[in-house]
């Protein structure tokens, strides 16, 4: 043991799928160096601990915490505003802190209706007097609680500061162990930077472009054959590279699949999804004898595709919930 | 009444609640296990392409994620009613068999052993990953880092990404392997053969060489008689990517045998209103609460379940261990919940064995690896064992293959009624006079961890995840002790 303090540091998860806590365990023989030099006082996915362990920190004992995962309900809320308080750093990990994420999609419906489908309307389901979770049961033995579960699903900044970004579906081994590294080191960059690089993911992916981009039609993946060697976007396959932060090395696109924008949006870029429509649109080409409708007819599922991991945080949001 | 809450269940993948309420003499009364999340994937799943969809449900859990890329490319197989070249099934049986390995690395070494090998009566900080590292050497620590290191690798190599794979298309997939390659995957699967037989050498000699661990195991705390389901081959071997589910009783007669796309005739789910996770049982037995035997339609998958439901293992080494351990815990079915983690252990040695068998394989790096769609879609059922048992993925679409409905049954969710059932037993027969100190809680929770829930997997119908609360609660309903974990 030195005799210098070592640092503490929390990760916690809110509204995610547990694959941000998965990819820190892959930064593999860099744990031994973390634990060297930094006590993981706070995970609940890997150690045992209390929450009332975290409620006794002074305000802001927590050198730095990861939070991965959405805002989703009353319970997120708050955890979220008490780790805040404990932490001097807060770093908002992987595409649902940062920006809403998958989840972010049950933006299109609300709560009650996403609940009335699981609970009510599914084909396994048996339940013909109609039992919903319910907030408050009085149980035989005494009384048990639910979380309310809100209709939109918001973004760790939304509700708290958020110091720095580290993007991602989930981030990838090689950053998580750059911003473990710049922890461990206190060379954080500027507050409010992104981890990850700063262009757009075309920079980084090896395909070709053989042509001058024109498209005709588009092709959904599954359904056309793929050149490996060519752009994707050139084969009439949407690719959000154009309108995505580059940082993860192309992984996506190196299995000849397309990337779907979980880093979100480049630098200087608001809103990723009417940024990848202007991309796409400036670049549809409809063959004699049809029109830009024609073409634009053969993408099925815009918001789905181009808002896939940040429709929480895009101006778009939400869709109207009607009173 | 008493009631004891844990909150969070920690080292769990997801959140997780606990109450157990106690009577006026201070024994258990009654245990409720609550999932307090809940994420909404079958509504917005809805209105996109299904081809999309084996990029969006592993977002379900990210413990999971090739369980659930795989169940849903299956899925998509049968939706657009293609079958994939043999090249590619290997492949992806190949790559699903390095999963299913590298996911028992993280349950044995991060989350179960710390339980067993560091000890449940030791302290809370030292119950994890680097206590266990303390306990047994930094060499060893070493080389289970550099072996899940390496599994990440090839994982990545194979579907682009270690978590939330993309690998997977309807008929077969995006990206085939060299000859060289396959050779290479073949050496390292000889090392991972290597390492589950020491991992399995640990599990004897810190735990099984110890009587008072063996007894703990073989007790009556943590047993329960119930039913068991998992995938099999045509001999009814376990087999975690295909084939057909085969479902034993509590004495393990064969009570059912079918085919993937037949489960809705064997399986139901029922709501209650403590939880938002759903209680599946088998339909033709009925649901009878949470209870165990032969009446009651609860049963159990993953690693025990399958184990119990099948023949045997299709690899050889793996079937001696299997050997070993029904021997010794005296016969098939085994009930004994804590011998989940020796029959992971088994699993972790047929995945290695099957990686293997396949890595050898000359077809598996052929160059046919796809055949693309021709039919019109309507519905598609797709099973495969996850790690944490049986998972069914259901699409049904318009004729353009946009998604109208989703129903998912996914892994956790099958045992609930069973981890809930073994929660109370475990707290019955542990707090008797309602002072249960933290080590009994911590028994208390290795009940339901040797499930190796996965929390984010269950709840994928909201947000997802397992801290947990134990409360205990006298017969007033006041909160005596608030343990959280």
């Amino acid at each position: 043991m030195s005799d210098k303090a070592k640092m503490k540091i929390g990760i916690y998860w809110a509204a995610s799928c547990g694959g941000c806590d998965v990819v820190t365990t892959h930064i593999n023989e860099k744990i031994l160096d973390l634990i060297e030099v930094a006590d993981i006082v706070f995970w609940p996915c890997a150690m045992d601990f209390k929450y009332d362990d975290l409620r006794q920190m002074a305000d802001g004992e927590m050198d730095v915490c990861l939070f991965n995962g959405a805002i989703r309900n009353s319970d997120h809320e708050e955890l979220a505003e008490l780790i805040r308080k404990k932490s001097k750093v807060l770093i908002a990990f992987g595409s649902c802190a940062c920006f809403g994420g998958i989840p972010g999609l049950s933006n299109v419906t609300t709560a009650e209706e996403s609940i009335r489908r699981a609970y009510l309307e599914e084909p396994t389901t048996l339940n013909p007097e109609k039992v919903l979770p319910r907030l408050e049961v009085r149980a035989p033995e005494g009384d048990l609680t639910l979380p309310r579960i809100w209709d939109t699903v918001h973004t760790l900044k939304q509700v708290v500061d958020v110091d720095y970004f580290v993007p991602g579906c989930p981030p990838t081994a090689e950053l998580t162990g750059s911003a473990v590294d710049a922890i461990i080191s206190g060379k954080l960059p500027p507050a409010g930077s992104v981890i990850a690089g700063n262009k757009a993911l075309c920079d980084e992916c090896d395909k070709v472009k053989k042509n001058e981009m024109r498209m005709i039609e588009f092709k959904a993946p599954w359904e056309t054959e793929i050149d490996p060697e060519q752009c994707l976007m050139e084969q009439g396959i949407v690719c959000s590279g154009p309108a995505t932060r580059s940082g993860c090395g192309a992984q996506c696109t190196k299995v000849n699949m397309p990337c779907r924008g979980c880093f979100g949006p480049p630098d200087g870029v608001e809103d990723q999804g009417a940024a990848l429509l202007g991309a796409i649109a400036s670049v549809v080409s409809p063959p004699a004898g049809k029109s830009i409708d024609d073409v634009f007819s053969g993408l099925r599922d815009p918001l789905g595709l181009f808002y896939r991991f940040s429709l929480a945080d895009s101006m778009l949001r939400r869709t109207k919930i009607s009173k | 009444m008493n009631k004891i809450t844990i909150d969070p269940v920690t080292r769990l993948e997801g959140h997780g609640k606990i109450d157990i309420f106690l009577n006026d003499g201070g024994e258990v009364e009654n245990a409720y296990f609550q999932v307090p999340e809940f994420r909404g994937f079958e509504r917005f799943c809805e209105g996109r392409p299904a081809g999309e969809l084996n990029r969006i449900t592993p977002r379900i859990c990210g413990v999971c994620p090739w369980a659930h890329h795989m169940a849903s490319t299956k899925c998509l197989d049968d939706l657009y009613k293609v079958e994939p070249p043999p090249t590619a099934k290997k492949l992806r049986e190949m790559a699903y068999s390095i999963y299913s390995f590298y996911d028992k690395i993280i349950n044995f070494y991060f989350l179960a052993a710390p339980d067993f090998v560091v000890g449940s009566d030791a302290p809370a900080a030292e119950r994890n990953i680097v206590g266990l590292i303390n306990r047994v050497g930094v060499e060893i620590g070493k080389k289970v880092i550099a072996t899940y290191k390496d599994s990440q690798k090839l994982l990545e190599l194979l579907g682009g990404r270690t978590i939330h794979p993309v690998w997977g298309l309807p008929g077969g997939v995006s990206k085939g392997i060299t000859d060289e390659q396959r050779k290479e995957i073949a050496e390292k699967c000889r090392e991972y053969v290597d390492f589950a037989q020491y991992s399995i050498g640990i599990f004897h000699d810190l735990v099984l060489a110890e009587k008072k661990h063996v007894d703990v195991i073989v007790g009556d705390v943590y047993n329960m008689k119930s039913y068991y389901m998992g995938l099999v081959d045509e001999d009814n071997k376990v087999n975690f990517y295909d084939g057909h589910i085969r479902v034993v009783d509590p004495d393990g007669k064969e009570f059912a045998r079918f085919h993937p796309r037949d489960y809705m005739d064997h399986i139901e789910e029922i709501v209650l209103p403590w939880t938002y996770l759903k209680f599946p049982y088998l339909k033709k037995v009925g649901w009878k609460g949470i209870v165990d035997g032969k009446e009651s339609g609860l049963y159990r998958v993953a690693p025990l379940g399958r184990l119990n439901a099948s023949d045997g293992m299709a690899t050889p080494l793996a079937q001696k261990e299997h050997d070993r351990m029904y021997d010794t815990l005296g016969g098939k079915p085994a009930h004994h919940t804590l011998a989940f983690h020796w029959a992971r252990l088994v699993e972790l040695l047929y995945s290695a064995e099957r990686a293997l068998e396949l890595a050898e394989d000359a077809e598996t790096s052929g160059a046919c690896i796809r055949n693309v769609p021709e039919n019109t879609p309507s519905e598609g059922v797709g099973v495969v064992e996850a790690p944490r048992g049986t998972l069914f993925h259901h699409f049904w679409t318009d004729e353009n293959g946009i998604v109208r409905k989703v129903n998912l049954i996914v892994a956790t969710g099958n045992n609930y009624g069973a981890m809930c059932y073994s929660i109370k037993r475990a707290a019955s027969k542990l707090i008797k006079d309602g002072k249960p100190g933290p080590e009994l809680l911590n028994m208390v929770e290795m009940a339901f961890r040797a499930y190796d829930p996965c929390l984010a997997c269950a709840t994928h119908t909201l947000p997802g995840h397992t801290p947990l609360i134990v409360t205990i609660r006298d017969s007033k309903g006041e909160a005596l002790e608030v343990v959280e974990r």
